[in-house]
């Protein structure tokens, strides 16, 4: 580029044109970033300093604020609605990333051949994740209606007694853990399917010759080739369980009596219901400390993989 | 075409894929019922010809049509935003030399692992100070550009071979003319990776119009939808006939560019 330009210039009249034009990218590539450096950093750099400054006053987002240190850290400790948004976060996470990955790779493999109708039933395995989390809150708001929905109206039919769905504490957390599956499951198998592409057909030829069964294949080929694949799902599917929020919002509202209140949801509450919006910036802290520990442990597998 | 060989598998396959269609084949069904068989009990499987009811409340409800423009905007401006800027900032960041460009993509790609729970409060203090709470640009500043389509543009022209630009060059054009006229021209999987992932992230998003917007005149359909679920959730066909607008823009893209779709969202797992 400029530098070949100026190697083959003899000519010192061009070596100057060729410093001007290096100068010239420089202002050039500085123009061409700064939209997006001033926005993406602007939006993210100055918010995490602040909500950091945040978390150590008591805010209600319109009186000035005060300065009270560790106080709000010390008080989420002691948050019992704090604990146990901790332990339903959790219980979600622990229940939908496993499974998600694990139907998600069983899928795939189903998934994975020449025959009929295959693109139609990829498509309607896929097809939900593109609905929005708020359609979907409220799509099965209805379907599980108590009253009014056809999930009991299916359960009347087999003879079995109605439930309560959303509105039975007992059952609210894990009929979103069974939503997020039916909507979420359907990324993990687009990526696998992308994933089984790359998975060598000369080592699945050689296993096969050297008499390897059909899961032979799968355990001692498939799945080492689809580890790296298997980790970013994981990452990926953890990081997003963390931080659900939109069908929580939609469906339950953290209830009933609380039994669906997750971190995001307590943050969200905190900031813009409540109106303490420092005590809400620590607990936002908190989420993204242990995000960052999910990520770090994560990325540390990874790269033990990728040395192996 | 050839025709496959039938095999074992559909047995498999078939309802599976029935259960995750369902559901959503529940949502048509639902919002063609009149709403005697909806209210009902125990309420109808299948409706008795198709009633439009609930789709004539929703188009008749002045403000529906609303929400649904307030959304296609946003989400039209940020699409073409972070196709301009991204690519801009991607091209940039593969080809020009300039002092602190190492630097400043590192910070840009750092910002990615920020969550958005971190942020939300600072951002809505920031837009409140701009004076865009409420409005549509408080919706729309935040999403015109996004550290991935700068990153995804950055990847695919770092992988375009450079002989390409290189008569270019020689013969005097300029980089925006290069960028316009050479190599936007080939980037066309670049372009559809980011506009399938900021159409679906603008489009579907909850939390941040949740908080920045008040007003019914200003709410997105997502916004809207929720709001409308608690208020009408007698008339359950309307409801669902408003969940149907909602869903189908993003339904009938996908349906009609399922291989770009399917490849913008694979490949941002697989370079992960």
């Amino acid at each position: 580029m400029a530098s070949v330009v100026g190697t083959f210039t003899v000519d010192p009249r061009g070596r100057a044109a060729a410093k001007r034009r290096a100068r010239n990218e420089g202002a050039t590539g500085w123009a061409f970033v700064s939209p997006s450096v001033v926005i993406i950093l602007g939006l993210s750099v100055v918010p995490v300093l602040w909500s950091l400054l945040l978390s150590f006053q008591v805010n209600d987002l319109v009186s000035p604020s005060q300065w009270v240190g560790l106080a709000n850290y010390k008080a989420l400790l002691k948050d019992p609605a704090f604990g146990s948004a901790v332990s339903h976060t959790l219980i979600y996470t622990v229940l939908y990333v496993p499974l998600s990955v694990i139907a998600g790779l069983a899928i795939a493999i189903a998934l994975d051949r020449k025959i009929a109708f295959i693109g139609l039933y990829r498509t309607l395995v896929f097809v939900p994740f593109v609905v929005s989390a708020a359609a979907q809150g409220v799509l099965f708001s209805f379907v599980l209606d108590p009253e009014f929905g056809v999930a009991n109206s299916v359960l009347h039919k087999l003879g079995l007694p109605a439930q309560g769905f959303f509105s039975d504490p007992g059952q609210a957390l894990y009929l979103l853990v069974a939503i997020s599956l039916w909507s979420g499951t359907g990324f993990c198998v687009i990526v696998y399917l992308a994933g089984l592409q790359g998975v060598s057909s000369d080592l699945v030829e050689a296993a096969r010759i050297d008499g390897a069964g059909r899961w032979g294949v799968l355990r001692h080929v498939t799945l080492p080739a689809l580890m790296p694949v298997t980790i970013f799902l994981l990452l990926f599917q953890t990081i997003n369980a963390l931080q659900v929020f939109d069908l929580v919002f939609v469906t339950t509202k953290g209830g009933p009596l609380g039994s669906t209140t997750v971190i995001v949801y307590f943050i969200w509450e905190k900031a813009f219901k409540t109106f303490t919006a420092g005590y809400s910036a620590a607990a936002a802290y908190t989420l993204a400390v242990g995000l960052l520990v999910a990520g770090v442990i994560l990325q540390i597998y990874r790269r033990r993989v990728a040395a192996r | 075409m050839k025709r496959l060989p039938f095999s074992g598998w559909h047995f498999v396959l078939a309802p599976l894929a029935l259960l995750f269609a369902l559901p959503l084949v529940w949502l048509l069904v639902s919002s063609v019922m009149s709403n005697a068989e909806i209210n009902r009990f125990p309420p109808a499987l299948w409706p008795h010809g198709i009633k439009l009811d609930g789709y004539r409340y929703v188009l008749g409800n002045a403000l529906f049509p609303r929400w649904f423009l307030n959304s296609f905007i946003v989400s039209a401006v940020a699409v073409t935003a972070n196709l301009v800027l991204g690519s801009l900032g991607g091209y940039a960041f593969a080809r020009i030399r300039f002092a602190g460009s190492k630097v400043v993509l590192g910070l840009m790609l750092a910002t990615m692992v920020i969550p958005f729970q971190l942020t939300m409060i600072p951002t809505f203090l920031v837009m409140k100070e701009l004076g865009l709470i409420d409005t549509l640009g408080a919706l729309i500043v935040p999403s015109l550009v996004t550290p991935l389509s700068v990153f995804l543009f950055r990847q695919f022209f770092v992988s375009l071979p450079r002989e390409l630009e290189e008569a270019a060059w020689i013969d005097g054009c300029g980089r925006l003319r290069i960028l316009w006229s050479i190599v936007l021209p080939l980037a066309r999987p670049a372009l559809s990776t980011v506009a399938v992932l900021t159409f679906l992230a603008t489009w579907n998003d909850l939390t941040w119009p949740l908080i920045a917007i008040n007003s019914d005149s200003t709410y997105t359909l997502q916004l809207g939808l929720t709001t409308f679920q608690g208020q009408h959730h007698t008339q359950w066909s309307a409801v669902m006939a408003g969940n149907v607008i909602t869903v189908l823009p993003v339904l009938l893209g996908f349906l009609l560019a399922q291989k770009a779709f399917i490849r913008s969202l694979a490949s941002t797992g697989l370079k992960g």
